[in-house]
Formats: structure tokens, sequence, C-alpha cells
């Protein structure tokens, strides 16, 4: 699926002409696809409608990168919005002035409150709390035992009775409790329920008003589809969050709950789940995420590698000299240098759309080495014009470099050829990097 | 209360939700292309697909060109045959000859299929079947007591190891403890696993096999579990589960719930498995015989 969305948006990039600003019919076209990504990421349409808009009006006359075409500049605006709406990284658990800390995990049934609640207590003790897990799910068989037992894993304490049968009065004795012994963080499991439960979440609200949490944590697994909005807005508005906490995010859903989710409460999302075992709990990054609902992380890391590589300002000098006829074997050097610093050339390939399918092909980095090697072995003079390297200085460069005259001539039968290609361009206005692979 | 009025009353919510949508759309205006933009959301918000909602909308795009479609009537008629046309005929989980029928359950984590399982063992019983139960989730903590409760609860007897133990021995010795004491139908529970952990579904590959060793034919019904709240991705997890191990039918959970489960007509479409079971509650008599015309019926009526 991923695959295929490279490749649509790919052709539908090859498709756009136009340079220099955004014009509204290529971005209407990007966008559709985008849209449809967004959609099978599960976004809400909703929230795919509003934000689809939201970007077109970003978007429309906005100047095209000279590194970039329009499509990735289209793409760079989504992933820009993408990571606003999913907020800011490492939005953390605030604690009590006054321990203890109580932190409420409410949500659905399966979206795997128990677990996490274990998980956000081996980071507590790690940081050398004295947290206190209290087995407040009263309804689901042996969800007690269940976190009795992760309790025992991890030496933290479970506060529990199956005595008790009101969560409420079980979570008010809990928090007398851990004052008692000086614990300093209590993490609540409650029970799973339906958003539109009227008795239970009615129940919740009582916990909530009797035990006072610093954080109600709404617990969301990453693989939820539409109904994510109606879910996450009957927990904010009937019991009132504080963060999101993501489960499941080691599958390969898409995630786009998270956003819809986040649009609908604008509530933080403080961490994610990445797996069964307890340790796998991992801060949130918006930019991860944002990737990851478009389907596309390898196409915008690619976007910007290329943006850093390459700035702006150079990209002008370098298409001056180019236009100027100037382009000399300095520059080649300069240009082989910014591209592998992008990162292992066959890395780079593979990032690109449609390349990913050609499976074989090598890229031979000693390749640019000799190329490097050879230009440094020229003198200022020859590498400005190509024209004074004769058969004697051809020798002397192979000598220096440590490679044969064939390479060397090689080498500069490339640049000729590349002077010339570069020299075709001539004219045509805003053109685009040139071609400066030597093979 | 009759067996339509229950799964109505299940997805009372659904129903308001979709056809007062749906009803809303079509009252007193002619079909265009606003209307069917319209329609297209209620679809998508239904998660039934961005593929298949376009497929929908086509069809009824098509049908008002003919002019087949005037009215709000015309229109649902159209599409309760369209989504009944995808979801197939009604193909309920039925107990054949076997002796021990064995289940296998599967599913990622927290779609419930324990409680599906023990669910499922209430019926069997009150059906006057004999029950056993085998705790084959031996990874996930208070799994196997988890279980246990539901065979105090319903009767159903129970094979068990340690905490941590093969589950394809827990499969193995389930099955040899049916055989011996005769027992009607075996449900095998399994622990919940990301369909993207390859380790984890060799090791559901392996209880297969050795349910299979063990019993020729068995497992007779592989019963996957759907959350119904789970979007698109419920689609994958059908296909690899289906691959692993061969995934005969559909139990969808959760029904209860404001989301609509619309991605069972993806499964059904690309993958020809049929929904067996439904989930619309949290007692034992709250999971039904799905049956494609009811649901659909339910849907719209």
């Amino acid at each position: 699926m991923l695959e295929a969305l490279s490749e649509k948006l790919e052709s539908i990039f090859k498709k756009l002409r136009s340079r220099g600003i955004l014009k509204e019919e290529d971005i209407d076209a990007a966008l559709k696809e985008v849209r449809i990504a967004l959609l099978e990421a599960d976004v809400n349409f909703k929230v795919v409608k509003d934000f689809i808009q939201n970007v077109k009006t970003k978007a429309v006359g906005k100047e095209v990168l000279e590194s970039l075409t329009p499509g990735q500049q289209v793409i760079k605006i989504v992933n820009n919005e993408l990571c606003g709406l999913l907020g800011g990284a490492g939005a953390k658990i605030h604690l009590s002035p006054n321990p203890p800390t109580v932190i409420m995990m409410v949500g659905l049934h399966g979206s795997g409150k128990t677990t996490t609640s274990a998980k956000l207590a081996r980071l507590f003790k790690k940081e050398g709390r004295r947290p206190l897990l209290v087995a407040a799910d009263l309804q689901r068989p042996a969800a007690i035992d269940q976190l009795i037992t992760l309790g025992k894993q991890l030496e933290v304490p479970v506060f529990h009775s199956k005595e008790m049968k009101d969560p409420v009065a079980l979570c008010d004795e809990a928090v007398r409790k851990a004052k008692l012994d000086a614990h300093d963080v209590l993490i609540m499991d409650t029970a799973g329920r339906l958003h539109i439960d009227e008795g239970l979440m009615k129940e919740l609200s009582e916990i909530k008003a009797k035990v006072k949490p610093k954080e109600t944590l709404f617990v969301a697994d990453a693989m939820t589809g539409q109904d994510a909005v109606n879910i996450a807005k009957n927990f904010n508005e009937q019991i009132g969050i504080d963060g999101i906490i993501l489960t499941k995010m080691d599958g390969d859903a898409r995630g786009g709950a998270a956003l819809s989710i986040r649009a609908i409460t604008g509530k933080p999302i403080k961490f994610i789940g990445t797996g069964e075992k307890i340790e796998m709990l991992e801060a949130f990054h918006p930019d991860r995420i944002a990737s990851r609902i478009l389907g596309m992380g390898d196409m915008l890391s690619l976007i910007e590698q290329a943006e850093q590589a390459f700035d702006r300002k150079e990209a002008e000098k370098l298409q001056e000299k180019i236009l100027g006829e100037s382009f000399t074997f300095e520059d080649l050097k300069e240009q082989l240098k910014k591209i592998r610093s992008m990162g292992p050339v066959e890395n780079l390939l593979g990032m690109i759309p449609g390349f990913s399918k050609v499976k074989n092909v090598s890229v031979d980095e000693r390749e640019f080495v000799k190329v490097e090697a050879i230009i440094n072995s020229m003198t200022a003079e020859e590498r400005r014009n190509h024209n004074l390297l004769n058969g004697s200085r051809r020798r002397r460069i192979a000598a220096g470099s440590g490679t044969t005259v064939t390479d060397v001539n090689r080498v500069i039968k490339q640049y000729v050829e590349m002077k010339k290609m570069l020299k075709m361009f001539k004219g045509k206005k805003g053109m685009r990097m040139p071609k400066i692979l030597p093979f | 209360m009759g067996f339509l009025d229950r799964l109505k009353e299940g997805l009372a919510k659904t129903r308001k939700g979709f056809i007062g949508k749906v009803e809303a759309l079509f009252t007193g205006r002619k079909i265009d292309e606003e209307t069917l933009e319209e329609l297209e959301e209620t679809l998508i918000t239904s998660d039934i697909g961005v593929k298949a909602t376009g497929e929908i909308v086509e069809f009824l795009r098509d049908k008002a060109k003919q002019g087949e479609i005037q009215n709000t009537e015309n229109v649902r008629e159209f599409l309760k045959q369209e989504m009944m046309t995808l979801l197939g005929p009604s193909q309920p989980l039925i107990i054949s000859g076997e002796r021990p029928f064995v289940i296998l359950t599967v599913g990622v984590n927290g779609v419930g299929k324990t409680t599906t399982i023990g669910k499922l063992a209430g019926r069997f019983i009150s059906e006057g079947k004999s029950v056993l139960l085998a705790a084959g989730d031996t990874f996930r903590a208070a799994a196997i007591e988890q279980l246990e409760i539901w065979s105090k609860r319903t009767g159903a007897q129970i094979v068990k190891h340690q905490s941590g133990s093969d589950p394809a021995a827990v499969a193995f010795d389930s099955l040899s403890a049916a055989r011996s004491r005769n027992v009607d139908v075996v449900i095998i529970d399994t622990a919940g696993r990301l369909h993207t952990k390859s380790p984890l579904m060799e090791e559901l590959k392996k209880v297969r096999r050795v349910i299979d060793k063990s019993m020729p034919g068995a497992p007779h019904e592989t019963l996957l579990v759907v959350d119904a709240t789970t979007g698109q991705n419920a689609l994958r997890q059908a296909e690899i589960f289906n691959s692993a191990v061969g995934v005969s039918g559909i139990a969808l959970t959760k029904l209860d719930g404001t989301a609509k489960g619309g991605i069972v007509f993806a499964i059904k479409k690309e993958l020809g498995i049929p929904i067996r079971l439904i989930g619309v509650g949290e007692g034992i008599e709250d999971l039904r015989d799905f049956d494609s015309k009811e649901f659909v019926e339910a849907l719209f009526s």
C-alpha cells in the first residue's frame, strides 16, 4: 500500500510542469491523492476535509524551492501542517507539587490500559519514584490478577481488593494508602468502557471528582478507525482528558486515529506503546507519525535531505555558473560532495519513488572517491580550464590520484559531456538541479 | 425478545446514525453530485473504506443517470442491494458432525478473543453441548485466570498449562482430553498478537499444525476476532492471519459502540471470508449469528 502511494504521487508529480510558484490545479491533483492516503490511514473524514482545505489555502502561490519539484513542495507543506497539527514532541506527564500525583487511565475495552499502566509504573520507578498501581478494573475477569502479575514483574506494589465492589471507593482508599506508605505516583487502571455507556461514564466522572487526578490519560488503539473522533470526543467532554497514549504502534496500522483524536480534543499525545514487553513505551514524535500517516516516510526524508544539502543560494550560484558556462571541475567536486553527504547513494536512489523497483541498481561508492581524487590532483588552473589537460598532465594526474590515465580520460570525458548537457538547459527558465552523477 | 429485535437493539446507535444521515440526504432532493458526496462521507465514516465506498457511489451514480433512483425509498433499496451483494449470503457458524468440533480463535491484542470464547461456550452449553476450553494464551498476564473465570461461569471444562508454556502443547492436550472425555466442542484460545510479528505468527502456525496432526482435518473453524472499532488495518489483519493459518470465519466484536464495523465489507470482498458472529454487548447472550440480510436490514430499517 505504501509503495502504491509513492508510485501514484510520482506519476502525478511527473505531470506537474509548472515551476516557480504552486498553481491551484497542481495542488488539487496532489491533494486528491493525499486525501485518499489520509482516509486510508483512518484519519476521520471531517478532519481530512478541514486539513486539505487548510493546506490548499497555504500552498497556493507558494514559491517552489529550487531543490524540490512542485509535487515535493506540496508534500512538504502537507507534512509541515501534519506535524503542526500533531503537536510538539516531548509532552511530559505533569507531577503534582503535593504528592502523590494521581494518574487515571481511561479508554475503551482492549485499548491497552492495564499494560500501559504497568509500563508507566516502570518509567516512574526508573526515575527513582515510588509508584503504586491501582487495580480499579472490577469489570473484566482477571483484570486484577493481570495487574498484580505485572506489578510483581516490576516490583511495584499493586493496590487491589477482591472484596470492594465500588471502584470510586477503591480509588479513594488507594489514595489514602498511598499517602500512608509515601508513594509519590498513583496509576489507576480503570475498567474499559464504551463512551456511550452512561452509567459507566458517570462512574468514571465520580472517580475523577473523588481523587482529582493530575493527569487523566486517554488510552487509544492506533488501529482505531473513523469512530476515533466520537470516542475521543465523548471521553473528553464527559470525563475531561489531559493527554493521549497511543498503543499498538508496533503494528502496521498507519495510525490516522492519532490525527483524529488530536484534532478533536486538542490534547497532547504523550506516549506511544510499541510492543507487548513492559519496557516498550516511547516518547511521541509528531514527525514520525506524520510520515507514517502519509505512508511516505522515505520520500519525506529525501525531501528533507535534499533541502539540507542544497540550500537555495548555493543552488542559484550554481545555476548562474552553468548559464555563464563557467561550470568547472571545482563545481563538480562540490556537487559530488553534497550528494555524498546525503548518505550512501544506493540508499538515496532507493528513496526515489520508481527507483525502488529497480532492485539491482548498484552504485560503486569507490567511483566517487576516484573522481574526487582525480580532481584533487589537478592544479587550480586545470580545474578551471580543462582544455589545458594534455597527455603529460593527464599522466601526472593519474599518478597523483593513484588511478590510471584511462580513469582520468573518462572523468574528463564525462565532465565535457556534462558541460554540453548543461548548456542545453541554457535559456530555459527556472531549471532544476542538473544531473551530475558521474556514470 | 426475538433475534431481529435484539440485533436491532444492539445496532440501534449504528442504525440511528447511518440511516438518519442517509434519509436526511435523500428526502425531497434530487440525486446530484452533492448528495453523492454526502453519501460518500456517510460510507467512509462507517469504515467501509475509500475503495468500497467509491464502488458503491459509482453504482448509485450510474443508477441515478439511468433514472432508476428518484427518491429516498429507491436509494435505500439500491444501497441495500449493493451492500448485500458485497456481503453475500449468510454463513453462520455451524457445528458439523465432527466430534470434537475444534474451533481455533485468533486475533490481534485486545479485540475480545477470550470474551468471545466465553460467550461462545455459554451458547453451546445452553444448546446442550459439552464444551472444553483450551487456555492457549500462555503469554499475557492472567489470561489463563480470565478463561478460568469464564469456564466457571459457563460450566465449560478447561485445559490449562502454566503461564509461559508452549501454546501448541496446550492445544494438543486439550484435544486428547476432549477425545477421552467425549466432548462436543473444543475452543482454543490463543494469545493476541499483532500480525506484523512474524515469530508470533510462526508460533500460531505451529499451533495449527499440531492441532491438525492430533486430529486430521481440525481445526474445523478458525475464527478471526475483529474489533469493530478498528479501521482499515482490519483488512491487513485478515489477510495475514488468513495466509498464516487459514481463517474460515470472522467474529466482529464491540458493535454496541458507535463504530460501524464497515471494514467487514472489504474483508468479505477481498478475501471472501464470511462474518460468522457479532458481539453486541457484554452479556453471554450478546454474541449473535451474523446474518447479512438482517445486518443490512437492521442498518437500513
